[in-house]
């Protein structure tokens, strides 16, 4: 069982009709900690990924990762543009010069980009950001792949996994991000970053399950 | 929402064309991306200055380029930081073989954006190095949270920084003492009235007709406290003493007093602030050396103002008397 070029790509393809789906509801968490354009700025990188990814004839699913991940960078602005860009090109590095992925191999770059958001946000588990639900997530992954479970199940963990940390960020107080200047009056609001990569992880668990 | 705009989402764009026929002998302004640089960049061997930031601080940072100032200005949709692709660019075009110095206000998107773009620079084999301006006492330091916001400082270390790479200070230098600047220097802001940003047309805030906020973030940021109006003479006092208490400046010392305008305050309010300010170091016997007053670090059409002291020695004044040429600042060239 592999990961082809055409199912990462149909894995980020769902992600932006999620995000597109749930503009609306990122931009009000985000409203509610933050300053308000999260859902929209998603929205506006993923719709430029979509088109980028539009016709392309690449097949190296390194390559269209790092593609991603830089058009995120240049068109999502914000903290956000530069987390999500970081994700997806160290994501792709490990990637580079393959045309279908191992489970493995896919764990293991998710892994490397979950690990470069980390550098690049300096941030910890429980500071309330993303990587509550991405750091759960690649443990998942890579704990149920290690005890033999096939691709389709450690997705389905790593989705699990990804939905209570986010679940967790909630009763937090913020210490990174803009939401960090309301200190303890960040608690009691859902983190918004937390929110949409628990939404990214629920669609690959949603994509790349149907691999055969 | 009332604005002299086509349309909200051209605003950046439409100012830029702007600025590039007003301003066409001396800068360059590139559209796709966004940036504006000196004409005659790259000056060899000479440090380049590159800042940025989200628009709607003007003249900040696009009006600051030009010879004794910045090389390079990237500006950002309104209140948003610009992209790292920018920052690339506009490095990119200004080195001219010394290395480029990124200033950067201390906002979680400035500082992931400049990041990436000085680690892509340096896979260009360009020396890049950043300094993070995070001078607003009104936000209380931590190591657990974002830190303090950038605000009036950086305009004074453009200045001053600038005016040491046209000495050709080397790198390393000229960031060291953008690291000094940001340290003697010390910013808070009020507001008397909310900004409009143009994708939103609603005002940020609210505050009633006779309420002030202040400590306020040149983003509309709340401040530490919203109290009732007061004459100007109590106004200043409120922003100066947090500012006197974090620098510990005492009898003797020597300043530059930066009074800014946000954008809605006239100039004549501004020199009332000033007159205040200078009372009030006076009886302190803390000495105005230099001073700049004006709307140098806006927030639209907010009214209100900030006050930044500088603490000066010898170097800092010569260099802040250095001649400088830009549309924002001008003199002695």
């Amino acid at each position: 069982m592999t990961v082809g070029h055409d199912d990462v790509v149909g894995w980020i393809r769902a992600f932006a009709a999620v995000v597109e789906d749930n503009r609306a509801y990122l931009t009000k968490l985000d409203s509610a900690i933050g300053d308000a354009d999260h859902g929209s700025n998603l929205h506006r990188g993923f719709q430029a990924v979509v088109a980028k990814l539009e016709g392309t004839e690449e097949n190296d699913v390194g390559k269209t990762l790092k593609t991603v991940g830089m058009t995120l960078v240049s068109k999502v602005g914000g903290a956000g543009g530069p987390l999500y860009g970081t994700l997806f090109m160290q994501m792709g590095g490990p990637l580079t010069g393959k045309a279908e992925v191992t489970p493995q191999e896919f764990a293991a770059a998710l892994e490397s980009g979950v690990k470069g958001v980390q550098a690049r946000g300096k941030a910890e588990l429980e500071d309330k950001t993303m990587l509550d639900a991405l750091l759960p997530a690649v443990d998942a992954i890579s704990s149920s792949l290690a005890t033999g479970a096939n691709l389709q199940e450690a997705l389905e963990r790593a989705a699990e996994a990804a939905a209570k940390g986010m679940e967790a960020t909630t009763p937090m107080v913020a210490k990174k991000g803009r939401a960090s200047y309301l200190g303890e009056r960040s608690a009691g609001h859902q983190d918004p970053g937390a929110t949409s990569s628990y939404l990214l992880l629920k669609a690959a668990s949603d994509t790349l399950s149907k691999v055969a | 929402m009332k604005k002299l705009i086509n349309n909200p989402d051209d605003v950046v764009t439409d100012a830029l064309r702007g600025i590039a026929a007003a301003h066409g002998g001396a800068l360059e302004v590139a559209i796709d991306p966004h940036y504006i640089t000196r004409a005659d960049a790259p000056v060899q061997g000479k440090v380049a200055l590159v800042s940025g930031g989200g628009s709607g601080h003007e003249p900040m940072h696009g009006g600051f380029v030009g010879m004794g100032m910045l090389d390079a200005a990237c500006p950002g949709e309104v209140f948003t930081s610009p992209t790292p692709d920018q920052m690339l660019e506009a490095t990119k075009a200004v080195d001219g073989g010394a290395g480029v110095l990124h200033i950067v206000k201390n906002y979680t998107g400035d500082i992931l954006n400049f990041e990436m773009a000085a680690d892509l620079a340096r896979e260009e084999d360009i020396e890049v190095e950043a300094v993070v301006i995070d001078d607003d006492v009104a936000v209380q330091d931590s190591l657990y949270t974002a830190g303090r916001r950038g605000v009036g400082t950086t305009v004074l270390a453009e200045k001053i920084c600038g005016a040491a790479a046209e000495e050709r200070r080397s790198l390393k230098e000229v960031a060291d003492l953008c690291r000094r600047v940001n340290d003697g220097g010390k910013s808070m802001g009020m507001a008397l009235t909310s900004c409009v940003v143009p994708s939103a047309g609603e005002p940020t805030f609210e505050l009633g007709d006779d309420e002030m906020e202040i400590g306020i973030g040149i983003h509309g940021e709340p401040g530490r406290e919203r109290v009732a109006l007061e004459p100007a003479a109590q106004v200043v006092e409120r922003l100066a003493a947090p500012i006197l208490e974090d620098l510990s400046l005492s009898g003797g010392d020597s300043v530059l007093a930066f009074v800014n305008g946000m954008g809605g305050t006239p100039l004549i309010e501004l020199y009332i602030v000033y007159s205040e300010l200078v009372k009030l170091l006076g009886g302190r016997d803390i000495a105005i050396e230099r001073n700049l007053i004006g709307p140098y670090i806006t927030s639209l059409e907010m009214a209100g103002c900030s006050i930044t002291l500088l603490k000066l020695d010898d170097e800092l004044t010569s260099l802040w008397d250095a001649p400088v040429n830009t549309p924002g600042l001008r003199w002695g060239a």
